[in-house]
């Protein structure tokens, strides 16, 4: 039974997988039920601390891909080489288990319809997750804000949310949503070639004059990128938020 | 462009929140060194033996977590002012 | 009562011979980069290494002097706190012995190695000196690249890695010890792995 919060302590929680999506060879979405979960806001986080039966402990931080609903809570985990965590979570965790998570985590990274927009997501491989939560959260609350989201990945078959992505285009109105594959594409492919650079930027993102909010996610090094680029376009620092997940890429 | 091998602020959101008792990503500080005032989240952050946060703009740094079996050790090496705002945040 | 996570072994080598790594570090094949901050980029040019004895005037070395000291290769274990170990890495660069040499002075027992951008560490000399320590300029037959340290970083395996200054650019000796970076935010002031010295009190 989950305690109940101290003031200012992030009580850990005990949650239970429930749905597991794999989304593509190497990534995996995992629904957690989770008594006691209080809400989240769309861009926040979660701890998960993993326990062995000797005591060894490890925890890592993943960031939550879908908007508040209940006791629920979506992480989108992507399988890291020599992990230690992502790999129990996409080779070992089955449906039923039980898991320790604390949360939500994290005020600055954060997006709700009403700081308004254009919004403006940019992510690198699974730096798509937190952002995934903010279009999810924009579409389902009916909001207005005009949203352009793009993505890079290494295939065609890399892509994370590609479906959901496709119907959120024709269904919802002012989402544009832009690929970029950067080591092979398929035949007749539509979408963008190549690493996010400075050329694909000036043409597809919100132009600096819009004063979007800008989100980028990902790798450190497309994060470094593409936020020095927006900045070089003339974008103010202080309306782009970054999440580096690290110099795995 | 080599990249730095830095993270964000939001990279110690839930320390931060150990430390503190609150969330305070999303607060601003002042750098002591050079007067900048940044988001928390915007801060520089080298995790190695211990976790430092580094002024954006001056590199200074700004505070060190050492983590050990006791919890943690904080030093408030560069913070001239730290912005808690009151009010309902998650 | 700690909840254990069904299946979860985490990722820990168990075929290494016991008593080959010190208490709680696993082994890794990785080369882990670690930094407190950025890495700087010092072109040989205008590095400088630069010893410093106050008994005696400043000695200060180019690169191209460094390169005239006689070097040694070494193949060593090391040991960062953050529990990494990584067996058998060699390693080229100039004994701590022979830059050391004109230091005579008993009372000066104490070296605090300073790094282009700010890093500091301390030792005792006499952890530097008879075969402990070296300046070094190469890693596995490569001159050691910047994000390891490079041009040359300080190597002193039978300590914490943390003692092994990356970007090393002086070293002052002196009578009296003070902490570096990581010692004064509380890490150990020696850093003996086989005694688990991690931290401050331990």
């Amino acid at each position: 039974m989950a305690g109940a919060a101290l003031p200012g302590r992030l009580n850990w929680l005990i949650a239970k997988a429930g749905e597991i999506v794999d989304e593509t060879d190497r990534v995996r979405s995992i629904v957690l039920d989770c008594p006691g979960w209080p809400g989240h806001l769309p861009g926040q986080h979660i701890d998960i601390r993993l326990t062995a039966e000797d005591g060894y402990q490890a925890q890592r931080s993943y960031s939550i891909s879908a908007p508040a609903d209940g006791e629920q809570v979506v992480i989108t985990v992507e399988l890291v080489d020599d992990g230690e965590v992502s790999p129990f979570l996409i080779e070992d965790l089955r449906v039923g288990d039980q898991i320790e998570i604390r949360g939500p985590i994290g005020g600055y990274f954060v997006w709700e319809p009403s700081r308004g927009g254009p919004l403006q997501l940019l992510g690198g491989g699974s730096g798509v997750a937190p952002l995934m939560a903010m279009l999810r959260e924009r579409v389902r609350s009916g909001s207005d804000v005009p949203v352009r989201y793009l993505s890079s990945a290494r295939s065609y078959d890399d892509l994370i949310f590609r479906q959901e992505l496709e119907s959120i285009t024709s269904e919802a109105e002012e989402v544009e949503v832009l690929h970029a594959l950067t080591r092979s594409q398929p035949p007749r492919w539509t979408g963008l070639t190549g690493r996010v650079n400075r050329v694909m930027l000036a043409q597809h993102v919100w132009p600096a004059f819009t004063r979007p909010l800008c989100y980028v996610c990902g790798p450190t090094g497309f994060v470094e990128t593409v936020a020095s680029t927006l900045v070089a376009l003339g974008h103010q620092p202080g309306r782009i938020k970054t999440e580096r997940f690290g110099p795995t890429s | 462009m080599d990249s730095e091998r830095h993270l964000d602020g939001n990279a110690l959101a839930g320390m931060l929140y150990d430390i503190f008792g609150r969330e305070m990503t999303h607060e601003c500080g002042c750098c002591a060194q050079c007067g900048a005032t940044n988001q928390l989240g915007a801060a520089r952050v080298y995790r190695a033996a211990g976790d430092v946060l580094r002024c954006p703009d001056c590199e200074h740094v700004l505070m060190v977590i050492v983590s050990d079996a006791r919890g943690m050790r904080v030093s408030f090496e560069s913070i001239h002012w730290l912005r808690v705002t009151t009010g309902t945040k998650k | 009562m700690t909840f254990i996570t069904r299946g979860f072994r985490g990722r820990r080598e168990t075929d290494v011979p016991t008593g080959r790594i010190p208490p709680g570090q696993y082994v890794t094949s990785d080369f882990p980069v670690l930094s407190a901050g950025p890495t700087p980029r010092i072109p040989l040019e205008s590095w400088r290494f630069t010893l410093t004895d106050p008994l005696r005037s400043e000695r200060s070395w180019t690169w191209s002097e460094f390169m005239e000291l006689p070097r040694e290769t070494v193949t060593v274990d090391i040991h960062c706190v953050t529990k990494w170990s990584k067996l058998d890495t060699t390693w080229e660069g100039v004994s701590l012995d022979t830059l050391l040499a004109d230091v005579t002075d008993k009372t000066q027992r104490h070296v605090l190695f300073s790094s282009y951008g700010g890093y500091t560490t301390n030792l005792p000399i006499e952890d530097l000196t008879g075969g402990k320590a070296w300046i070094a300029i190469n890693y596995d037959g490569q001159p050691l690249h910047p994000e390891h340290g490079g041009p040359a970083r300080l190597l002193v395996p039978h300590l914490y890695f943390w003692k092994s200054a990356k970007w090393v650019r002086g070293a002052t000796v002196s009578d009296s010890d003070r902490p570096g970076f990581w010692e004064s935010y509380g890490y150990h002031n020696y850093g003996d792995p086989w005694r688990e010295q991690r931290y401050q009190g331990d």
